[in-house]
């Protein structure tokens, strides 16, 4: 296990991702990238799908990035890092004299290839090219910077956004309030293609997401990891990201957990579990909730669909892990 | 097998690609099936598994994956080839459009098939025409032989100027049709291919690029004009490595191909399977004395306007057969033909151009159409203000 010593040592001394970005003060994905980058180790291809990231990463002529990095449409992060990773696989098997400079150099170096999408680009408009990697086993590490909407284009609904959440596109009215079904459950849809690892993160906890960022590039195949990545279009102050999320898992809204080789794990489990409404107070986007009794139902919906989750996600432990 | 020591095999369109992709070997293929190229893909997952290719494949979930991945593929340095048809180019259009903004010379061949809706498993050009504007390489291909032969020399030219390019064949008619086909021998196609140096590979770990990066107001337009001036060359490169293929071959590679046109005072333009029954109607009207030949396009894109003016400008009339429409306005290669000799008449008179479309999902073209076509140049009977539409119950 890394102390946060060393890992502040690690992100600090990488340069695969570069600070001072165009992205909103505030921000949660720096973070979550550079502690991924930060397990990947030296060699390292990124993917990266159309989103806040890849927009405000690469303002030609600048870039943030210090490591090979493509970007092709939005929903196609995968499916391109699969064609990547079949080239160095090609290029692993060729004689060194029949290859190129860089082909010489590239062989018999271990590179990881990690691919970095929204929610939009990985819920949504990415999921059947990331299922379609998924299923062919292919090696390689997806990590989703999940802030519950299109952010990049100002908050439009996904299948990410929380319940009652009020998006552009779902907007909190008098009739409608908001978004009106539950989240989708990405895990368990990359579960179903029997992958060795998945895991779910947040911003707040770095060690635990180095340690499941480590895990997840050690295996052969493919992983996923869903990071909570707060956003200001939360309505939240810039400075609130790191509490925000810290409140995200004590309500167990947002659980930390992985999957590995089967076997759940939740890695944190609060000493005392706090009330959903402690996670969508602060926040604008669920303030209408708030104002009457049908905005109080979908809080209780909430607050059933957490605790049935939580309730879930430990009976999944126990039996997982049974002798 | 061999006659004069040539290696000639009975093969169909798919099966003459397959050969293609074989001898060029290359490092990733990415395959999704897709009626009528499905067949090119099997030929090359069997050549595969019996070891005569160390392609990597991946089999995608679909198309937009399977361009997804020879994009990703291609920038990361190695040759990457997929090959489709219809819906599955209209599905892939959106990378199909980025891949040319990354300069990688990814080559795909194109079985010609009707779009949906309706559904229609049969051939036209509609698929392949809508992406004319991406800034792919487009050639097309009459038979089977040239469709083995144009993929090889697309590989060449792809990677000499960095666009990518798609060989066109037609659906069933081509893709599914035996004819004798030589191939010629690996070593000596292996020589021409050569060794593949890309330019700036994503997989170079000690020059970190940024493939795909945000360009807004200030540099996006800069971005496509290099790619205006970059297929410049094109043209001239065609010409350059077509000697050099001939080399080979012996075969010759032009623009176009010009049949019985310099004398000709009516001149039909068909492209791919079509001219080879427009051939025989050229024949025979000959024989009856009637001045009429045929042009074959076969690199569309980029259209050498100048070349094939100066093939045809002689003539009284042209027709121009387009297998594909654009409603509420010409059809393309009529557009293209109406450009050409509009742009380099110079002042002289200029033949008029009249506009057929046929063919659309697979009607059968007879030599009895293209006779009533040459008919109808021949005795002033056109309308070079309307589009004619042959074979269809109007």
């Amino acid at each position: 296990m890394i102390t946060p010593k060393e890992l502040a040592k690690k992100i600090q001394k990488q340069e695969a991702f570069a600070s001072g970005g165009r992205w909103c003060a505030g921000c949660a994905f720096p973070m979550i990238v550079r502690t991924i980058l930060a397990a990947a180790g030296e060699n390292v291809v990124v993917s990266n799908a159309t989103g806040c990231l890849e927009v405000t990463s690469t303002i030609y002529p600048y870039t943030s990035w210090g490591v090979p990095w493509i970007h092709n449409t939005f929903e196609n992060a995968a499916a391109t890092l699969s064609g990547a990773e079949a080239a160095y696989d090609f290029i692993q098997k060729q004689d060194e004299k029949n290859l190129p400079k860089f082909g010489k150099e590239l062989k018999n170096k271990k590179v990881k290839f990690v691919a970095f999408g929204g929610d939009g680009g990985t819920y949504d408009i990415g999921l059947q090219s990331l299922s379609g990697a998924l299923e062919r086993g292919d090696d390689f590490v997806y990590v989703c910077y999940d802030n519950g909407a299109y952010m990049n284009t100002g908050n439009q609904r996904s299948s990410a956004s929380p319940l009652g959440s009020s998006t552009t596109t779902a907007p909190a009215g008098k009739e409608h309030l908001g978004k009106e079904e539950l989240r989708k459950d990405l895990l368990k849809i990359a579960l179903a293609h029997n992958i060795p690892y998945v895991a779910q993160g947040a911003v707040h906890d770095l060690i635990d997401l180095y340690n499941k960022a480590e895990k997840a590039f050690s295996k052969k195949g493919p992983a996923v990891i869903d990071v909570l990545s707060p956003c200001v279009n939360w309505k939240i102050a810039p400075g609130t990201t790191m509490e925000i999320s810290r409140i995200a898992a004590n309500t167990c809204f947002w659980p930390l957990y992985e999957v590995d080789e089967g076997k759940y794990k939740i890695t944190y489990k609060p000493s005392k579990k706090l009330k959903v409404e402690e996670f969508l107070k602060p926040q604008g986007r669920f303030k209408h909730l708030f104002k009457n009794a049908k905005g109080k139902k979908i809080i209780e919906k909430t607050q059933k669909e957490v605790d049935r989750r939580w309730e879930e996600l430990q009976e999944l432990e126990i039996f997982t892990n049974r002798k | 097998m061999a006659k004069n020591n040539k290696n000639i095999l009975p093969l169909t369109g798919s099966q003459a690609v397959a050969e293609a992709m074989r001898q060029i070997n290359p490092g990733v293929v990415a395959m999704y099936p897709i009626t009528p190229q499905t067949p090119i893909v099997e030929t090359f997952a069997k050549y595969h598994s019996d070891g005569l290719v160390d392609t990597e494949i991946i089999r995608v979930e679909s198309e937009h994956s399977a361009m997804s991945a020879v994009l990703g593929a291609s920038a990361s340095g190695v040759r990457s080839m997929t090959a489709t048809s219809s819906n599955g180019l209209e599905l892939m259009h959106e990378v199909v459009a980025a891949t040319p903004g990354m300069r990688l010379p990814v080559v795909m061949p194109v079985v010609n098939r009707a779009v949906s809706s309706p559904i229609n498993i049969h051939c036209d050009h509609s698929d392949s025409m809508a992406c004319r504007d991406l800034g792919w390489i487009q050639i097309f291909s009459e038979t089977a032989q040239e469709a083995y032969e144009n993929t090889l020399l697309a590989l060449r030219l792809s990677e000499k100027c960095l666009f990518p390019s798609m060989v066109m064949q037609d659906g069933f008619i081509t893709s599914h049709s035996v004819e004798n086909v030589e191939i010629f021998s690996d070593s000596k196609i292996r020589k021409f291919i050569g060794k593949y140096t890309p330019k700036n590979p994503l997989l170079n770990l000690d020059k970190p690029l940024t493939y795909g990066p945000l360009e807004l107001t200030d540099y996006y337009f800069e971005t496509k004009f290099q790619e205006a001036e970059g297929f410049e060359c094109i043209i001239d490169e065609y010409t350059k490595i077509g000697k050099e293929l001939s080399e080979v071959t012996g075969n010759n590679y032009p623009l176009f191909e010009g049949y019985k046109i310099k004398d000709a005072e009516a001149i039909l333009i068909v492209l791919s399977s079509s001219a080879g029954t427009a051939k025989e109607v050229v024949e025979k009207y000959r024989k009856e004395g009637k001045k009429v030949g045929i042009l074959k396009p076969k690199l569309f894109r980029p259209f050498p306007y100048k070349e094939i003016y100066k093939a045809i400008s002689h003539a009284k009339v042209i027709g121009v057969m387009d297998r594909s429409m654009s409603r509420g306005a010409f059809p393309p290669l009529a557009s293209d033909i109406k450009i050409a000799i509009n742009t380099h008449k110079e002042g002289k008179k200029i033949p008029d151009v009249a506009s057929y479309v046929f063919g659309l999902g697979g009607r059968d073209l007879f030599k009895k159409d293209i006779e009533s076509i040459f008919d109808s140049l021949l005795n002033n009977k056109y309308n070079i203000t309307k589009i004619d539409y042959i074979g269809v119950r109007k």
